[in-house]
């Protein structure tokens, strides 16, 4: 980007990508530790992952505070409108990506028995493939770059089969072990919200695309 | 120092024009003379040397953009931070993190938690970073603040050191889950015929006994397997420098791998008068395991075809090709890993260690040489080794 003739608003800029940066990078560790504490069992990381959310929702507040100033006091143009709006947006997605994170690690206490459960080893293959977005679209943010953008939203397919075919296998495990119904249903819900976490990597990675270029990616294709 | 001080000319030029000026005027000589003196005096003491001058000083320190040139060619990334901002990055940590950071926050460079955390503090420090660009990558952050605003960070891969360890853990937790299986079987069947104290009929103490042995000797050649292995690791870097004649060596290590039962499954077609560098033992265990590993997963009525030819290129060119079910594509990078296998209770069922590729590829680059599989499903799998032979190496030489 070129500076700007107010250098202060190259500031506010730069501190806004910095805000949505960090709140990124919190999220990207939230997903792969509810990964990891539902696969272990491990109630102390779960924990840390459910305390650690209240952090990305005071950056989320942070960043809408300081994009409202912006535009209010330095009524950005163009490009520039493009980006503070793409960063206020952005943050409430990333936010969320956040709650699911905390939804996985409270799920992970409910779960019973983990050795038995052949979903079990599914999820976390899915999971992987749900933070490597998270992962690839904050690249994509930082480096403004709209091809890394389309690539994850071409990702998001994959992760949508994965929940297909453990839906599938859950629900048949429901029927022939309704002992575990419970447990099942909690893994559902997890399968759920990773599906969510693709889903809102998606948007972001549009919201990237139409900071960059000023267009959707749908609209490429129309 | 006397071409440093400048002297004060025209104030000494006045100075003694005062003090001629008194003399005329009346005054007493002593009287002019001391003016002069104390005159004269105080400048010669008041004008110390000169500040150094300007361009000396720029002459030696770096500005920004030279020290930017300084670090760019670096091996490991490192940038500089000013105010929070990246305001230098050399040509690695580009490479690293892209092009874009340049002028950025830190934290679109570094937003890892733990990163965040080391950049926002008031010292230095290090941090360690796991997925900085890639997954499953580590990186050691080192953050060096240089007074107010200036900071330095370097960064160090330490993904490499992870990976060998885990696969030190890996083989150990292999070899042992490898040894113990055959134990806990020989175990279990000695202590069921001590128990049974001669009550089983001789055939079920004999098809124990069987099974025993059986294990054991599995177990001995997993121990062999192993041996070699760490053997043939140890000497890698020690080309081999016996002259073996190829032809004779193939024919009798493939025969012998046939053994006795398996003799008409083999169809040999070798060229003669092949001589390489090598250490005998070690390729008549390539061919061994080779051809015994082809007369295995072949289909067992398939003949195996053993070749021996010389290449245009001037190196020996052994095959060994089954016809049988193949390997599938995703298996084939696979295959020279320890342990491996494609379908390990089929593997385990005939005997096999999962070692015979991984030791046949550690020899043939001990050898130089080069290894290639190639397999279709359904059709069958060939392998073929490529060894300099002594006249091309010797036509290298010269």
């Amino acid at each position: 980007m070129t500076e700007h003739t107010v250098k202060a608003f190259d500031e506010d800029i730069t501190r806004l990508r910095g805000l949505i940066a960090e709140m990124g990078g919190l999220a990207e560790v939230a997903v792969q530790n509810a990964m990891d504490a539902l696969v272990k069992g491990d109630d102390a990381l779960a924990q840390q992952i459910i305390k650690g959310d209240k952090k990305i929702d005071a950056l989320e507040s942070e960043v809408d505070k300081l994009a409202v100033r912006v535009i209010a006091l330095r009524a950005p143009m163009a490009d520039d409108l493009r980006e503070v709006i793409a960063a206020l947006k952005i943050a409430g997605v990333v936010e969320r990506i956040g709650d699911y994170s905390k939804a996985i690690a409270k799920a992970s206490r409910e779960i019973a028995d983990r050795r038995h459960f052949e979903p079990l080893t599914l999820l976390p293959a899915m999971g992987e493939l749900a933070a490597e977005m998270v992962h690839d679209v904050l690249t994509a943010y930082g480096a403004r770059d709209p091809v890394l953008a389309r690539e994850v939203i071409a990702a998001d397919r994959k992760v949508d089969n994965f929940y297909n075919s453990i839906f599938r296998n859950l629900v048949s495990h429901m029927v022939e072990n309704p002992s575990t119904i419970s447990t099942a249903a909690q893994l559902l819900f997890v399968a759920r919200n990773i599906e969510r976490i693709g889903d809102h990597a998606t948007n972001v990675a549009e919201m990237v695309h139409y900071a960059a270029t000023g267009t959707y990616p749908a609209d490429d294709d129309s | 120092m006397e071409q440093d001080r400048t002297y004060p000319v025209a104030a000494l030029v006045l100075a003694a024009i005062t003090a001629v000026g008194m003399a005329i005027a009346g005054a007493p000589l002593w009287l002019a003379l001391a003016v002069l003196l104390v005159w004269a005096g105080s400048l010669w003491l008041a004008v110390a040397s000169p500040p150094p001058s300007l361009e000396s000083a720029t002459n030696g320190s770096f500005n920004r953009d030279d020290m930017g040139q300084f670090i760019e060619h670096a091996g490991t990334p490192l940038l500089v931070t000013e105010n929070r901002r990246i305001s230098i990055a050399n040509r690695s940590a580009r490479n690293l993190l892209g092009a874009h950071i340049l002028g950025q926050d830190i934290r679109v460079a570094f937003r890892h938690p733990e990163a965040v955390a080391l950049l926002e503090r008031d010292t230095s420090g290090q941090a360690t970073v796991q997925g900085l660009v890639r997954r499953r990558d580590i990186w050691i952050l080192n953050y060096q603040r240089l007074g107010e605003e200036l900071g330095v960070i370097e960064l160090l891969n330490q993904t490499a050191e992870a990976d060998i360890s885990r696969a030190h853990t890996d083989f150990v937790a292999n070899a042992s889950h490898e040894l113990r299986t055959p134990l806990s079987s020989i175990i279990g069947y000695v202590e069921t015929l001590r128990e049974d104290g001669g009550k089983a009929p001789p055939e079920t103490r004999a098809k124990f006994l069987d099974t025993v042995l059986g294990e054991a000797r599995r177990l001995k050649n997993l121990v062999d397997d192993l041996m070699s292995l760490s053997r043939v690791e140890a000497e890698k870097h020690d080309l081999p420098q016996e002259h073996l004649p190829l032809r004779e060596l193939v024919e009798s290590a493939a025969r012998d791998a046939a053994g006795p039962e398996r003799q008409d499954r083999l169809d040999l077609n070798c060229e003669g008068d092949i001589e390489i560098r090598g250490d005998a033992r070690q390729i008549e265990q390539l061919i061994r395991n080779l051809v015994d590993n082809a007369l295995k997963y072949g289909a067992p009525e398939e003949k195996v075809v053993v070749t021996l030819h010389r290449l245009p290129e001037g190196d020996a060119e052994l095959t060994v090709t089954d016809r049988g079910e193949g390997i599938a594509p995703e298996h084939l990078p696979h295959l020279t890993r320890r342990f491996y296998r494609t379908d390990p209770g089929r593997s385990r069922a005939s005997g096999g260690t999962g070692l015979g590729l991984a030791i046949v590829k550690h020899i043939v680059e001990r050898h130089r040489g080069r290894l290639d599989i190639a397999s279709k499903l359904g059709q069958g799998t060939t392998i073929a080794v490529r060894i300099p032979t002594v006249a091309k190496t010797a036509e290298e030489v010269s």
